[in-house]
């Protein structure tokens, strides 16, 4: 797998929702070869302060060449990288990471599930599973806390043509409440799902349980701490579930080489349930 | 000014080692070279220093093992690495192939362990040179970090030089009260070359959940913020001994490299920056060529340990 370091133009930016920025950038050797669930890292400026580049999973993938991130401004990294404009060039190197396995059989039944900015690589991934088939079901649900977070993501994913459940947990659209009781809630169980998240960790907790229950499979696209992106600092570490202990002997995995994207099976859920 | 012509940037790093040019990467920041492949034409580099060894695998400490902070970062890895077995059967085999000198970084918790790695490579190809982390805690005496005391630094250079024909690198940690005194125990010990700074202990926390920001507790902090201490100890080192300095501690490009030279630094370890950006090591020796072809010297030695006094 090959990776690019390179200078990137922001050629678009719009502003989602307060706090709430896309990014578009030229990165033609990325965008190439990127697969959903990957990532990349983005310094923002040639300062040292912050020092470390911050992982972007990618929004989108475009074939002229340009990859899209969505993010909330959290911390410094962030604030700096929404404070960059149009014109302006960020360092970028990518794409990083094992993405999300793309289903073998076309008639599979598919369910994604997105909490917040967890969103931003399904896009990539619904957008992927849609040239390649479908046959079986693809369901969607998004979560956030309110629905200015929520509307304009919510209509590109209806754009492609896919039918979006969406909760809010102020109820300001959709279902009232967490995304995960509105799976429970709402999704047909006679029938076999394979389950793509990424959001919180505590919903993505609650993804993996559930699909754990019925036997379901489930991948899952972690955040951590991260320094380098490319398993040279060994700073990104979660733990292995019980199994993946046993059977791989590693007590610990590396979100930027093993993951982002993981079986959910691989992974110790040690937080509390949300 | 005269650009293009030719530099010689050789410089001797003790025991016979001459590396083409002065800028070797940090073990614990390069990984075993292949990741940054890339990023890096790897042979363009003076050596590349790998990811510390043990005679075993070791999986490391829990999670959170980095936090950032005010230039720099804490790290409290745990010395996660495959293990000398496993090092030698998968990772060497590129990076004998690519050229580029090897320095395998070295820990352990006994004199044992040391001795006996240093044992193990001695018999391989394709390995320049060791280098000895010795700010692991030495287990058999209390946990002391063997970098702290004088008298264990003397120990296991002993230890580690009378198991090994290659170069031995002894590298220093900052966390004592004068860096001169472990660096000449080394001297003392037979080390060909000294390799300073690791990193300084530090610590973060989150005063809104009280709870420090790596599982650790304490880690190693490295990054621009360290390189005034670096470049102290570094400058202090070279007056002390008289082996060859490696200087490492913050250097993000060629003027901080220049800036370990003229200290006295006959090489420089990149560590931080890497990770910061991945093509910095290739970056800093076009820096230093530019620099030495701009300021109309012939040879790197030129500068090194030039630093004037006022």
């Amino acid at each position: 797998m090959t990776a690019h370091q390179l200078k990137s133009e922001i050629v678009r930016k719009e502003q989602l929702a307060k706090d709430i920025i896309r990014l578009t950038l030229a990165a033609p050797e990325i965008a190439v070869r990127a697969i959903p669930g990957q990532f990349m890292m983005l310094k923002a400026t040639d300062k040292m302060e912050p020092l470390l580049r911050r992982p972007f999973s990618i929004h989108q993938a475009t074939s002229n060449g340009l990859v899209q991130i969505l993010f909330k401004v959290v911390g410094a990294g962030s604030k700096f990288l929404a404070d960059r404009e149009q014109g302006d060039i960020l360092d970028i190197v990518g794409p990083l990471g094992h993405g999300f396995d793309l289903p073998d059989d076309p008639s599979a039944n598919l369910c994604l599930v997105g909490g917040g900015m967890g969103c931003a690589p399904l896009y990539f991934l619904t957008k992927r599973l849609l040239t390649n088939r479908l046959e079986g079901s693809l369901q969607l649900y998004l979560g956030a806390t309110t629905a200015k977070e929520l509307a304009v993501v919510k209509e590109d994913f209806e754009n492609l043509g896919v039918k979006v459940f969406a909760a809010t947990d102020d109820g300001s659209l959709g279902y009232h409440g967490f995304v995960t009781d509105l799976v429970a809630e709402s999704l047909d169980k006679e029938l076999r799902w394979q389950f793509y998240s990424c959001g919180p960790h505590p919903m993505m907790n609650k993804v993996a349980r559930f699909c754990a229950a019925e036997k379901w499979p489930c991948q899952v696209s972690l955040e951590t701490m991260m320094a380098c992106g490319i398993s040279a600092c060994l700073g990104c570490t979660v733990r292995s579930s019980p199994a993946k202990l046993i059977s791989s002997n590693k007590q610990f995995l590396h979100v930027c080489k093993d993951g982002p994207v993981f079986d959910s099976g691989d992974v110790a859920w040690t937080t509390a349930e949300r | 000014m005269d650009h293009g012509r030719e530099i010689n940037l050789t410089t001797h790093i003790g025991g016979g080692l001459i590396l083409r040019n002065p800028v070797m990467t940090a073990s614990g920041t390069f990984g075993y070279g292949r990741e940054f492949s890339d990023f890096v034409n790897l042979h363009h580099l003076g050596a590349v220093v790998v990811k510390g060894i043990s005679l075993l695998p070791r999986s490391g400490n829990p999670p959170p093992r980095i936090v950032e902070t005010t230039g720099g970062m804490l790290n409290a890895i745990g010395l996660e690495n495959v293990g000398v077995e496993a090092f030698l059967r998968d990772k060497l085999p590129y990076l004998r192939e690519i050229g580029t000198p090897v320095v395998v970084n070295i820990l352990g918790d006994s004199l044992d362990d040391y001795a006996e790695l240093a044992e193990i490579l001695n018999d391989i190809d394709g390995i320049s040179a060791i280098e000895v982390n010795i700010s692991c805690p030495n287990v058999k005496q209390g946990g002391v970090a063997f970098g702290t005391d004088p008298g264990m630094v003397r120990a296991v250079t002993r230890a580690v030089k009378a198991k090994t024909s290659r170069p031995v690198i002894i590298k220093l940690s900052p966390n004592v009260t004068d860096i001169t005194v472990t660096a000449r125990a080394a001297e003392e010990g037979g080390a060909d070359a000294v390799s300073l700074i690791n990193t300084l202990i530090g610590m973060a926390i989150d005063h809104r959940t009280r709870t420090p920001r790596l599982a650790n507790v304490i880690g190693g902090l490295s990054g621009p913020a360290i390189k005034p201490v670096a470049l102290r100890m570094v400058w202090q080192t070279a007056r002390a001994v008289k082996i060859p300095v490696i200087g490492i501690g913050g250097i993000m490009n060629a003027e901080d490299a220049l800036e370990f030279l003229v200290a006295g630094a006959a090489a420089v370890q990149i560590g931080t920056a890497n990770f910061v950006n991945p093509d910095t090591t290739e970056r800093v020796v076009d820096g230093i060529t530019r620099y030495l072809q701009e300021s109309g010297c012939q040879a790197l030695q030129e500068i090194i340990g030039t630093l004037r006094l006022c």
